[in-house]
């Protein structure tokens, strides 16, 4: 009924929910951390290569399956450690040397020695902002909504089930297909998740 | 292949997820002390803690409105229970650290089940240790101003950063803002599994925002892997800066006593030598409330126990090395200090430092006291006090007879330093109680991490491949 008004009100950036109704991928349920690593293996062999795993804790092998590139984490955090070592640097030396010269018993007004631990305090403070922040930019947190949540066993994710996700960009996806794939691969239960 | 049963490795090395547990017994059994109703022995300690906390707080008021004189501090002892206390909580917290960072890059299995609560420790005790510091300006309202290179009305000048005070707000505040973010990071994924499991929609809510929407993909886990080593990379130097920073504040001064070089190494391993101790305190109690026996194993505590042993041995040997410096150095001002230290009227905490801090860890040598719980318990009381007295010791001793016999004094604790320190435990142990009522204080997807290696490797030695 709601659904009827809306549609024929015509509003600007209202899709009707027949459109609205895309599908994010099918996802498979596995036993085992070995049983997903097989599925996964199996699944790039078949030549799928829009996928993701989900699992309780990190399982090595899984990304070298998946074929995903190293995290670039290190280089954006090395940055920030130079940024945070120079910013001390200048905070001391212009505070200390510039701004309000203080003679203190007679000791230069800027040295390289006394001004070592906050060089490093401060390279340390940016460089854990850089890490946190960066690893939430690179993983897309905080984010309040996500497909994978839709699937009705999203929750042994985070318990002890080991999921595989084809997802739907995948050029070679076909619903049905991918359903029967992943059964075949030894998934419990196999559903098309929508977007 | 040798069977797993008769295994000779299993008598050195036996598995840290013991009962044969499954991964969602993992998850049953962490989870079920946060959704469950709390036992009656949290309740008890809930019940000490608060008031205790509730001191604090009226001794920090009564201190604010009335001025720092009713604390003990005077001159000579410019310094007292504040520094003293100060530096203890901070070295409290040096071993949730070593746990999480250190061990974590020796590539220490055994860490992962007491990690969480260690770290939580570390930031309650910076927490308790931050109060001193902001309390003593008197006015910790405009404390900001004085610490931090605030441009600011009051002052029209800034900090002295040739000063250790300064370096030692640098450290402690980085401590503690890398500290939390590492603990915060660490329980995404934790926060993930109660958010999955919640029934109740507030719980879902709170649980649900706090995770960030965390869903444990393989490229999540690639970046938050890496993110952990970098924290725990960059958090293995700092924390061994702050205690040295610390021990600056002593060693870059002209006092006896103080002006040594073996301040930082020797302040460093008694952090992590008090830090432990006090880890094992919580532990046991902990793992006694909460039935953890299958988790927090005995090869966890007997490892702590030998941390306390190794370190214990590093700071006994300090205290050998101090004495022997004074002496070889022929400085009278040295020499005397130090034998004022042991035999003039601070020799009470002196020896009370040295029974303690060198002779009580001795009993760690047998594996008898290493593997008794109520031995370890009583042992790690002894070390929290031992190190308490070393700092107070450091501290008094060398303040209280000055140069110049005129300036001899004898320091003596009002009821409000009294008060204050008391008080802090009370907001420690509150802060401990609600951490591990709310969040999940083992971490749970570390601890399966760690499971299925077990599995795997059990399938290895029995020559089945899976």
């Amino acid at each position: 009924m709601l659904e009827a008004v809306l549609s024929r009100l015509g509003l600007p950036g209202y899709e009707p929910e027949a459109a609205r109704q895309k599908v994010f991928g099918v996802i498979g349920d596995f036993d085992t951390p070995e049983d997903l690593l097989r599925a996964v293996r199996t699944a790039r062999a078949a030549g799928f290569t829009k996928m993701e795993a989900f699992s309780p804790f990190p399982i090595h092998g899984v990304d070298e399956a998946l074929g995903a590139p190293r995290s670039p984490l290190g280089r954006i955090v090395i940055v920030f450690a130079l940024l945070g070592l120079a910013g001390a640097v200048l905070l001391q030396w212009w505070t200390g040397a510039v701004d309000y010269k203080l003679i203190i018993a007679g000791k230069p007004l800027f040295a390289v020695e006394p001004s070592v631990p906050i060089m490093f305090e401060l390279a340390v403070l940016l460089s854990a902002f850089a890490t946190v922040l960066g690893m939430f930019h690179l993983n897309r947190i905080p984010t309040y909504y996500h497909p994978f949540f839709n699937y009705s066993r999203h929750a042994g994710a985070s318990n002890d089930r080991f999921l595989l996700a084809i997802e739907a960009q995948d050029p070679k996806f076909q619903a049905e297909e991918v359903v029967r794939f992943l059964d075949s691969c030894g998934s419990r239960h196999t559903e098309v998740v929508e977007a | 292949m040798a069977d797993l049963a008769i295994d000779p490795r299993l008598e050195l090395n036996p598995p840290l997820v013991q009962g044969g547990m499954t991964y969602s017994d993992v998850t049953g059994k962490i989870s079920s002390i946060v959704e469950g109703k709390a036992p009656k022995q949290w309740w008890i300690a809930m019940a000490v803690a608060v008031p205790l906390a509730g001191l604090l707080f009226l001794c920090l008021g009564y201190l604010v409105a009335t001025g720092i004189g009713v604390w003990g501090n005077n001159s000579p002892v410019g310094w007292g229970w504040d520094i003293t206390n100060f530096v203890w909580w901070i070295g409290i917290g040096h071993a949730g650290t070593l746990i999480s960072a250190i061990l974590f890059l020796f590539r220490q299995k055994w860490r992962t089940s007491i990690n969480r609560a260690a770290e939580a420790m570390t930031l309650f005790a910076v927490a308790c240790a931050a109060i001193y510091p902001l309390f003593h300006t008197g006015r910790p309202w405009r404390a900001a101003y004085w610490l931090f290179p605030l441009p600011n009305e009051f002052l029209h000048m800034w900090q002295n950063f040739r000063s250790p005070l300064m370096w030692d707000v640098f450290a402690v505040s980085t401590y503690g803002t890398v500290s939390a973010l590492f603990w915060f990071v660490g329980l995404v994924p934790d926060l993930a599994t109660l958010r999955d499991r919640s029934t109740t929609p507030l719980r879902k809510t709170i649980y649900g925002l706090l995770s960030l929407g965390w869903r444990g993909s393989a490229t999540q886990w690639r970046h938050y892997e890496l993110a952990y080593l970098l924290l725990a990379g960059l958090s293995t130097p700092l924390v061994l800066s702050v205690h040295s920073i610390v021990s600056f504040d002593f060693a870059t001064s002209l006092l006896p006593g103080w002006h040594t070089t073996i301040f930082p190494p020797y302040f460093v391993a008694g952090a992590v030598f008090s830090g432990f101790a006090m880890v094992v305190t919580l532990m046991t109690l902990a793992r006694w409330i909460y039935g953890l026996e299958n988790l927090i194993t005995m090869k966890h505590l007997e490892n702590m126990c030998k941390v306390m042993l190794a370190t214990g041995m590093i700071v006994g040997f300090a205290y050998g090395t101090e004495f022997f410096i004074a002496w070889y150095s022929n400085n009278q001002y040295e020499r005397f200090i130090f034998l004022n230290r042991a035999f003039g009227p601070y020799w009470w905490a002196y020896w009370s430092m040295i029974t303690c801090n060198v002779i009580a860890p001795q009993f760690f040598w047998f594996r008898k006291f290493r593997t008794s719980i109520p031995a370890m318990f009583v042992l790690s009381i002894f070390i929290n006090i031992g190190m308490w007295f070393e700092r107070f010791v450091i501290i008094a001793t060398s303040l209280h007879r000055d140069f110049l016999p005129s300036s001899w004094g004898y320091f003596t604790p009002t009821w409000v330093d009294i008060g204050t320190y008391l008080g802090t435990f009370g907001l420690f142990l509150t802060l401990f109680l609600l951490f591990l009522r709310f969040l999940p204080s083992i971490a749970i997807s570390e601890v399966k991490g760690v499971l299925h290696q077990q599995v795997s490797a059990g399938h290895a030695a029995h020559g089945g491949s899976h």
